[in-house]
């Protein structure tokens, strides 16, 4: 079940498409990984999942990018969601300074260099490795979860659509 | 005349931790940052100060230190004003919390301000401009015009969609192997490039509204880098400053236009002394600073840029803020909360990530 996923994403409408198609699945105590270098999509990836959530439950916010901040939490009413930006991390320790150790259990992470976790990168965790690719994007997805060809079937019937 | 207020300034929200004593009468007694500078990596960031007890312990230096060069003690100051938010929750909590415990401990009234309004009123502290003047925010974390009605009234006439040109430029450093922070890096590196030579999108140019996008222009210039670099299998010291040069250039022309219809919007209004001011780091870089300039000039607007210690991050302007507040009818009674996201203008729908598409609600 933990066959890798591969897709392509020819553009930032099919990045979003592809949050969209997972935020409805996820629950508390989900991580994130978004790997990938810049501008391959990451950010533009976990902002469309939050901003769907918190749409779903009647909010709006601004989702700012968590470069500054390293970390930007909301809260759509069921489950808190947590962005993190680690790149300006320099020790896996500043992680548990943050906070995300804890976030990584009882909220949705969505967490952007996370090569910075060190060790502390939940086994289960739902990684995606983004990279450029032509004019587009290129994802590769690795989640051992049931829920990861719910997730794909989802995107391939809204790419259909779109 | 009212009295004069003299007011403790805590800043504690994102890397700096800084404090200020300042005076009604526009007066900075003093004012420090805990010097960051030594903490830059070569290359990847400005390190963060992410523990509570770091900002706490050096803020206390800081206090000290701003108190004994004011030459005020605690008890004799009208009010500690104290960063409350948008910022990082772990700084904002370690000033919000040091600033509660100088209050009780001294009896001073406690001003929970909003570090965005800080930036937004430094104009009047500096060069005592009367609202309503239009200011444009611009830094590392964030990108907005707002219309400064008084100090508690701010309206949003647009602000960019994703990335900040902060975080373009610092995005941008990294791309081409330029040190951090990138605003200064990638300014001196564009001084030897030629502008003209990449013509990079400015994207939402020509859409209405003061709405911008900075995040395709940091994918633009990895993309002619590696155009660069699978062509000539390398770039030349020329190549990337011109790439630099290019980069600079788009970020200028996207914030003079977006200035343009935010001054044909703020004009509207009718001010008596039409002003604009430029607040934030990104007000440092000259190329966009002489762009808005201009636009300023075309539409008979005086133009205003604090000097750059008052542009980025200080506890002067907190301060400022706070002595706006009090002289507003600030109640001193209410407990001060920390709020990691606060915006200035609660009026306007979020448009940070709102996308092309728009959200639902």
């Amino acid at each position: 079940m933990s066959a890798e996923i591969r897709l392509h994403l020819s553009d930032a409408e099919a990045t979003e498409r592809l949050a969209v198609a997972l935020a409805p699945l996820l629950r508390a105590g989900d991580t994130l990984l978004l790997d990938g270098p810049i501008g391959a999509g990451k950010t533009h990836f976990a902002r469309s999942l939050i901003q769907w959530r918190l749409a779903e439950a009647g909010l709006s916010e601004d989702v700012p990018s968590p470069t500054f901040t390293l970390v930007q939490t909301y809260d759509d009413g069921q489950v808190e969601i947590w962005h993190a930006d680690l790149y300006r991390l320099s020790d896996p320790l500043e992680v548990v300074e943050l906070g995300l150790d804890e976030a990584m259990q009882s909220a949705i992470a969505l967490i952007e260099w996370p090569d910075r976790l060190g060790d502390m990168a939940p086994a289960d965790a739902c990684r995606l490795r983004f990279a450029h690719d032509g004019e587009g994007r290129s994802v590769v997805i690795d989640w051992s979860d049931s829920r990861a060809d719910l997730w794909r079937r989802s995107f391939e019937e809204e790419a259909a659509t779109a | 005349m009212t009295r004069t207020l003299t007011v403790l300034g805590i800043e504690t929200s994102c890397d700096d931790t800084a404090a200020a004593v300042v005076r009604s009468d526009r007066t900075i007694l003093a004012s420090n940052v805990a010097d960051q500078t030594a903490l830059h990596a070569a290359f990847g960031g400005v390190v963060p100060e992410i523990a509570a007890r770091a900002h706490t312990e050096k803020l206390d230096h800081a206090v000290e230190a701003a108190l004994a060069a004011s030459g005020h003690a605690l008890k004799d100051l009208d009010a500690i004003a104290v960063t409350a938010g948008p910022g990082l929750i772990g700084g904002v909590l370690s000033g919000v919390m040091l600033a509660k415990g100088l209050s009780a401990a001294s009896g001073v009234p406690l001003v929970g301000v909003n570090h965005l309004a800080g930036h937004a009123l430094t104009p009047r502290l500096t060069d005592d401009l009367a609202f309503p003047y239009l200011v444009l925010l611009a830094s590392g974390g964030h990108c907005q015009f707002l219309i400064a009605h008084g100090a508690d009234r701010f309206e949003r006439l647009g602000g960019t969609i994703d990335d900040a040109p902060g975080e373009a430029f610092d995005k941008t450093a990294r791309l081409l192997g330029l040190p951090q922070p990138g605003g200064p890096s990638v300014e001196a590196e564009a001084a030897k490039g030629d502008p003209a030579r990449f013509d990079f999108p400015r994207p939402l140019l020509n859409r209405p509204g003061c709405d911008m996008s900075f995040s395709g222009l940091k994918t633009a210039v990895l993309r002619e880098r590696d155009k660069i670099v699978s062509d000539k299998g390398g770039l030349t010291r020329q190549d990337r400053s011109d790439l630099a040069a290019g980069f600079q250039a788009a970020v200028a022309d996207v914030l003079a236009e977006k200035a343009r219809r935010a001054i044909s919007a703020y004009l509207d209004h009718a001010p008596e002394a039409p002003a604009i001011a430029v607040a934030g780091g990104v007000a440092a870089n000259r190329t966009i600073r002489a762009a808005l300039d201009r636009v300023a000039a075309d539409g008979g607007l005086r133009f205003v840029a604090p000097p750059l210690q008052l542009c980025t991050d200080n506890a002067a302007m907190i301060a400022w803020a706070g002595i706006e507040a009090l002289r507003d009818g600030y109640d001193t009674s209410e407990p001060v909360v920390a709020r990691p996201r606060w915006p200035l203008d609660r009026s306007q729908a979020p448009m940070l990530g709102s996308g092309k598409k728009g959200a639902k609600a």
